[in-house]
Parts: structure tokens; sequence; C-alpha cells
């Protein structure tokens, strides 16, 4: 085995180590083992990096595998796929966890579950790796599952209060009604194609084995699990509610490891998905992208505006993989983890200097108690709200001119795409800077709180320094403006799909060069009418909510109906508890009186039935057995009542009978 | 007329002994009657064995027969009369259904 699996497969086991030692050991080791936990996730990132620096040198996709299990004479093989996409995330996903193993010995200090917690991080972390590294989708699915359990860990992690009971069950079963769609994704693969290994799948689609509607079908439903995950619409709802668990937890779930899990999904099956399938996908993102923003708008809770604005840049990256531009969607994902963890990190320091305090309108001018999240948190708005030299300002840029380009080959009614995505970067821009303004510019609104609050200590502030300065360009492009000459993007090219003729994205209409050369040539228009979209979006939060130009308060009640259907969140708690709960409970009601009245009957019945076999089977036992035994004892009873009588105990009597005997054998042998 | 006396006429007094003897036997309550039927069995018994001896037989084996069974009755009736002078001791009666102890 070459050096390079070796140190993927430490990858893999160190985090599961530290799971494992500290479930079992956490309350015996000194400090908790904290630094046992982020020693193992820091040598992660070492190793990591050193598997990137080995991947860079190779440059090709070297995959490992061995067998894992035979069932009768099927082989099901597991082993380890690393390719540009891989290799990039592992470092990626190693940042986050790491840093956030850091923020967290502080933010969870004086826990009672403190060793608990760095456990579940790790075996989140692992479940995370384990999605990244695997080449076969059946062990996908199996991590796939592990960081659904992780995550429900750790968004219930303080299960004793009701809301993260409620979110993490929502997580939960949210995510399963999209697994379902996954699981049967692979059951197709399987059937049509008897593999589960990545590259297998690859060659039976490219022979045409699997095809058509099929495979359209396939796609689709394999995406419904990132649907889930990713928390796309319509299985968006769970990911605001996982704001219950601790804020770094929340870095962790929407920077690099559960919401990635699904667009890292669909990128590794990127090439199979046929046009309609990524037709069907670009949609889903945009419209996750436009209503997860609007109702970002009107959110008063520092978490939960990062939380929709992440639905929101998920979105972007599924939309991205639907117009058909892998590289930028795993792009806009890197680099959107890191920025959206040092938010949320820094959110994470606001919500502990001011003692827990959430809302944004208790907030304000912290700025000056808290200088260093001021920054990094600006730094990281700058970023999401894609302004130049920043690193989603590249990421941003790519999938926007993605999306004109889409617009451009496919014409027609798919100018909503672009249209959205323009529209959603100006949103963007605007709440964030609106929750900038609100919760660190302006007149603090909350004195009291204000006057307790100061600077988070250095293992809190320094993940967010590390983690802001990776969301600046140099990271990732040295030009500032194109990031398509830069070395992620040259690493990690979008991969020509396998699908040829009518069912292939580019290969029905345009070859995959000149695909490029369209997205190319869309790179400046879309650079400018993003800074116009994100200018504009940042000046009207800066009137509203700084200069206080404009009356919001006028603004809103004048426009009650739509601000009360953003800030219901579109009223989808409310739809889906009418009309999935509701039915749930309908469906479970009728279920019940089956149940009360057929089954139970059935059941009744037949009890009543064997009772009353047994009753007769009882009688026959009581009267004819027991009388036939009774009989025999009452025979011989009475027998020996008769018997009995001879038995005087007077020899004369026995002499009697002895003489009767004689005469009675002489009468009887006479004869003879 | 005695001269006609022959096996047949001896043995009817025998069996009548006998049918005596058996009576007191089974009838009698006291020990002493009932020794007295056993007495009279043995006579009985002893007219059967000079008879026979007499008239089919060799008569001096049948006598000797007798004069046996004479001394065995002594001796019976020595070890009986022991017995029941030895119940009448415990029991202060000679009845055989009162003397009943090991029935019960």
């Amino acid at each position: 085995m070459e050096l390079i699996f070796k140190l993927s497969i430490l990858i893999l086991l160190l985090p599961l180590l530290s799971f494992v030692i500290l479930i079992f050991f956490g309350k015996r080791i000194p400090r908790k083992g904290d630094w046992l936990a982020n020693f193992l996730l820091f040598l992660n990132l070492a190793l990591s990096f050193v598997v990137l620096a080995l991947f860079l040198g190779e440059k090709k996709p070297l995959s490992f595998e061995f067998n894992w299990f035979t069932i009768g004479s099927f082989n099901i093989s597991a082993g380890i796929l690393i390719d540009s996409v891989s290799a990039i995330m592992l470092v990626v996903v190693n940042i986050v966890s790491s840093f956030v193993h850091l923020f967290s010995v502080k933010y969870m200090e004086n826990d009672a579950k403190y060793s608990i917690y760095f456990a579940y991080l790790g075996l989140f972390t692992f479940s995370m790796l384990g999605i990244v590294l695997t080449n076969t989708i059946l062990l996908m699915y199996v991590f796939w599952e592990l960081v659904g359990l992780s995550s429900y860990l750790l968004i219930g992690f303080w299960y004793e209060n009701k809301p993260p009971q409620e979110a993490a069950k929502k997580a939960f079963i949210v995510n399963r009604i999209g697994d379902v769609g996954f699981l049967t994704g692979i059951m197709i693969l399987f059937f049509t194609l008897q593999t589960f290994n990545f590259s297998e799948i690859f060659n039976g689609v490219a022979s045409g084995q699997l095809s058509g509607a099929w495979l359209t079908a396939a796609g689709i439903l394999l995406f419904c699990g990132a649907v889930g995950k990713s928390a796309q619409f319509p299985l968006h709802v769970w990911l605001p509610d996982a704001m219950e668990g601790p804020t770094p937890v929340s870095a962790l779930i929407h920077a690099a490891t559960m919401v990635a899990a699904g667009v890292y999904m669909v990128s590794r099956i990127f090439i199979m998905l046929s046009a309609d399938a990524l037709t069907v996908i670009a949609y889903v993102g945009a419209v996750t992208a436009f209503i997860s923003a609007s109702i970002a708008l009107t959110q008063n809770d520092i978490k939960r505006v990062l939380a929709y604005s992440t639905i929101s840049q998920l979105g972007y990256m599924i939309m991205a993989l639907g117009v058909g531009a892998m590289s930028y969607a795993m792009f806009h994902l890197v680099t959107h983890a890191f920025f959206k963890a040092c938010l949320f990190l820094a959110a994470g320091s606001v919500i502990i200097g001011l003692h827990h305090v959430q809302d944004i309108r208790e907030m304000g001018g912290l700025k000056k108690k808290m200088p260093l999240t001021y920054w990094t948190f600006l730094i990281a708005t700058l970023a999401l709200s894609g302004i130049p030299f920043t690193s989603g300002f590249l990421s941003k840029d790519s999938i926007l001119s993605a999306t004109m380009a889409f617009y451009h080959i496919n014409g027609g009614v798919h100018i909503i795409i672009p249209v959205i995505a323009f529209l959603v970067a100006g949103m963007t821009a605007f709440y964030m800077f609106r929750l900038v303004i609100k919760t660190f510019l302006g007149e603090p609104r909350n004195t009291h709180a204000y006057e307790h609050c100061k600077e988070s200590p250095v293992v809190m502030t320094l993940p967010l320094i590390v983690l802001s300065v990776l969301s600046f360009f140099a990271f990732y492009s040295l030009n500032p403006l194109d990031a398509s000459g830069g070395w992620i993007l040259s690493v990690m090219k979008t991969p020509e799909s396998l699908l040829k003729g009518t069912q292939g994205l580019f290969s029905h209409i345009i070859e995959k060069i000149e695909y490029d050369e369209i997205v190319h040539h869309f790179h400046y228009t879309a650079m400018i009418i993003s800074l116009i979209m994100a200018g504009t979006g940042i000046l009207i939060a800066y009137l509203f909510y700084y200069w206080k130009k404009v009356n919001v308060g006028a603004l809103v009640s004048r426009f009650k109906p739509v601000y009360n259907f953003l800030y219901n969140k579109w009223y989808f708690d409310e739809l889906y508890g009418f009309a999935v709960v509701g039915l749930t409970l309908a469906v479970s009601r009728i279920s019940k009186w089956f149940d009360n009245n057929i089954i139970d009957g059935i059941v009744n019945g037949s009890a009543y039935l064997t009772k009353k076999i047994s009753g007769i089977s009882g009688s026959f036992d009581k009267y004819f057995i027991d009388g036939l035994v009774n009989f025999c004892g009452f025979f011989v009873g009475a027998f020996g009542f008769i018997f009995k009588k001879f038995q005087t105990g007077k020899i004369q009597t026995y002499l009697t009978f002895l003489i009767i005997g004689i005469i009675l054998l002489y009468l009887i042998f006479r004869t003879f | 007329m005695f001269t006609d006396v022959g096996l047949n006429h001896y043995l009817v007094v025998s069996g009548i002994l006998f049918g005596l003897g058996l009576f007191a036997l089974i009838s009698r309550k006291n020990a002493i009657l009932i020794l007295m039927g056993i007495e009279l069995i043995l006579n009985a018994c002893n007219i059967n064995l000079i008879a026979f001896a007499r008239y089919k037989a060799n008569p001096i084996d049948g006598q000797v027969m007798a004069i046996f069974v004479i001394i065995l009755a002594v001796c019976e009736a020595a070890i009986a009369l022991a017995i029941i002078i030895n119940i009448y001791k415990n029991f202060s009666t000679v009845d055989v259904d009162e003397v009943n102890t090991l029935r019960e």
C-alpha cells in the first residue's frame, strides 16, 4: 500500500480514536481529555496537508480497495478514492473541525458533558471524513447515516431542554425523508449495474447499461439524499432549528461537515447525471437560495440569520451543480466553509461575550468591546457578500457566470436561474450587513449586557483569525478578480459528462471546451452585475440601519403581510405541521382505529375462540378423563369397601371362609 | 349285629366328631372350648387312623400314629392352656373376640 493510502486511513481513524477514548475514559483523563481531542485533530490536519501535497505531486486520481465482505458469490469491496475533490475536502474538513475543537475548549468549559461533547465532535469528523474518502456508494451511505446520527447527538446535546430535543428529532426525521430517496437511488444503481463502486458505476453508465428515464430517476433520487443533508427546499426546515445545538457545532455542521456532505455527494455522481436531473437540481438550488435569503432578511436571532444564509449558499452550490459547474460548486463549498465557520464562531464569541444573548435587537456597539470578533466577522461578511479581494467573491462570481452561461445555452424560461442568483447575491449583502450593523455598530441597545461584555480569550479568537485570513483571495488564486487561473480550479476541474447524445449536459448542445469558453465569456458581466447587486444591498442596509434615512418600522408596517410572511419563514413549519404532521396524525388515527377494531377484533376473536375450545377440552378433561380416573379410584374403593368386611381379624371368621372355600373347591373339582 | 360294624361306621363316627370339633372351633368364643374343639378334631383323626389301619393296612402302624397324635395333643393342650392362662392374666378374659390387641 502506498504512503498516501496509509495516511488517508490514519486520517480517517484518528477522530474515531478520539471518540472512543473520550467516550469511555474522558472523565478520567486530566482536563477531561480536551487536549487529546485537539492534539489528534491538529495532527489530522497536518496529515491531510501531507495527503494533499502527495496528491498534487501525482495529479491523478488514486484509489485503493479491498474485498470487504462476500454475500454468496457477490463481493462487496471497500476502499479509498483520492482525487482532487476529496483531497481538498479532506483539508477543509480538518481545518474547520480542528479549529472548532479549539474554539470549543473555551465555549464549552464548565459544561457537565464536556468530554462527551468532544467525543461527539470526533465521531462527527470521522463520519464526514468517511464520506469524503470512500470509493463506494454503499460505504458512503453508511457514513452518511453516521453523520446523521452524530448531528442528532450534537444538535440535541443539551437534551435537558425541550427545544434541542425537538430540533434534534426534526433534523433526524427530515434527513431520513431525504435518505429514503438516496437509498432508493442506490438500489436502482445496484439492480441495474450490480455494483456499488463509483468507478464501476460510471463504467456501466458510460456503456449505456443504465440510461434514459431510469438514469434520470436514479440521479434525482440520489439527489434527494442531498436535499435532506444539504437542507434544500423542501427539506430545509431542519437546519434553522439545528441552531439549538452548541454554537461551535453549528459552525461545524454548517461549514464543513453535514451540509457539505450533500453537495459533495452530488459532485461525486455529477458525471452520471442526465440533463433532466441536472435541471431539476438547478431549480431546487435556485428556489432554496431565494426562499432562504428572503427569510434571512427579517430574522432577529444572530444564529438564525446565519443559518438561513447557509441554506441560501448551499442553494447556490446545488444550483451551480445543476447548471453544470461542478468545480465552481466545490470551490464555493471550500470558501464558504471557511467564512461560514468564521461567522458562526464569531457569533459564538458574541453570544459568550453577552452571556447567551442571541437576539440582535439586544446588541449594538460591540465593535468597541470586541474588536477582534468584529473585524473577523466583518471580513467573513465581506466574503459572504461577494466583495472583491475575498474568497467568496471568486467563488460566487464563478457560479454567477455559470448560471448566465446556462441561460445562454438553454435560453427561454431558464432566465429565472441567473435572475434568482443575482437577486440572492443582493439580498445576501443586505441581510449580512444588517447583521453587522445591528450587532457591532451603532449604540448599544442593551446597556446592561453591553457593560459586562468583553473580548473572548485567545483560544476563541485564534480560530476566528485563522478562518478570516483564509477568507482572502490569495489562498485560492493570485488574481483577485478571476479564479479560473488559480491553483484550486486548475486542480479541481469539472469532469466531462459520461452521457453522450441527447442525455448529456454539454454534448447534446456543445462541447465541453466551448462551454468553458461561454462561462469565461460571461465572467466580467457577471462580476459587474454581482458587484452592483452586492453594493446596492450594502447601501440599503446602511440606509436602513446605520444612517436611518428610511424608517424601517413604517416600511414594515406598510408591507406587513409580506414582512409577516417572511418573518414566519414562508409558513413552512406551519405548512408541514398541518400537511405532513397533520396527515401523519390522521393516518395514524385511522391506523389506530383499524388496530383497535379490526386487528384487536381478530386478536380478541381468536382469543375468544381459543378460550371456548379450551373450555370444551377442559370439561372433557374434567368430566371424561377425570371421571375415568375417579371411577377407577371409586371402583377400587368400592371393591375394597366390600372386601374389607371379610378382614375382621377374627380367626373364626377366617376359618369359616376356609371351610367354605374347601367345600367350594371340592364341589368344583369333584368331577375330575 | 355288631359284627356288621365296618370301616364306614368308624368313618361316620369320626366325621361326626370332626364336624362337632369344627363347629366348636368356629362357633365358640371361649378359648378353652375352642381348644376342646381341636381335641375333638384330633380324636376324629385318631379314629380314622386306627380304622384305616385296621381295615386297609398293618394295624400297628395306625396305632403308633394314633399314640403319636395323642402325645402331640397332650403337648399341644399343655402349651395352649399355658397360653390361655397368660391371656387371662393379661386380659382378664379368655374370649377370643376380646383379645384383639394385634388387630388394632
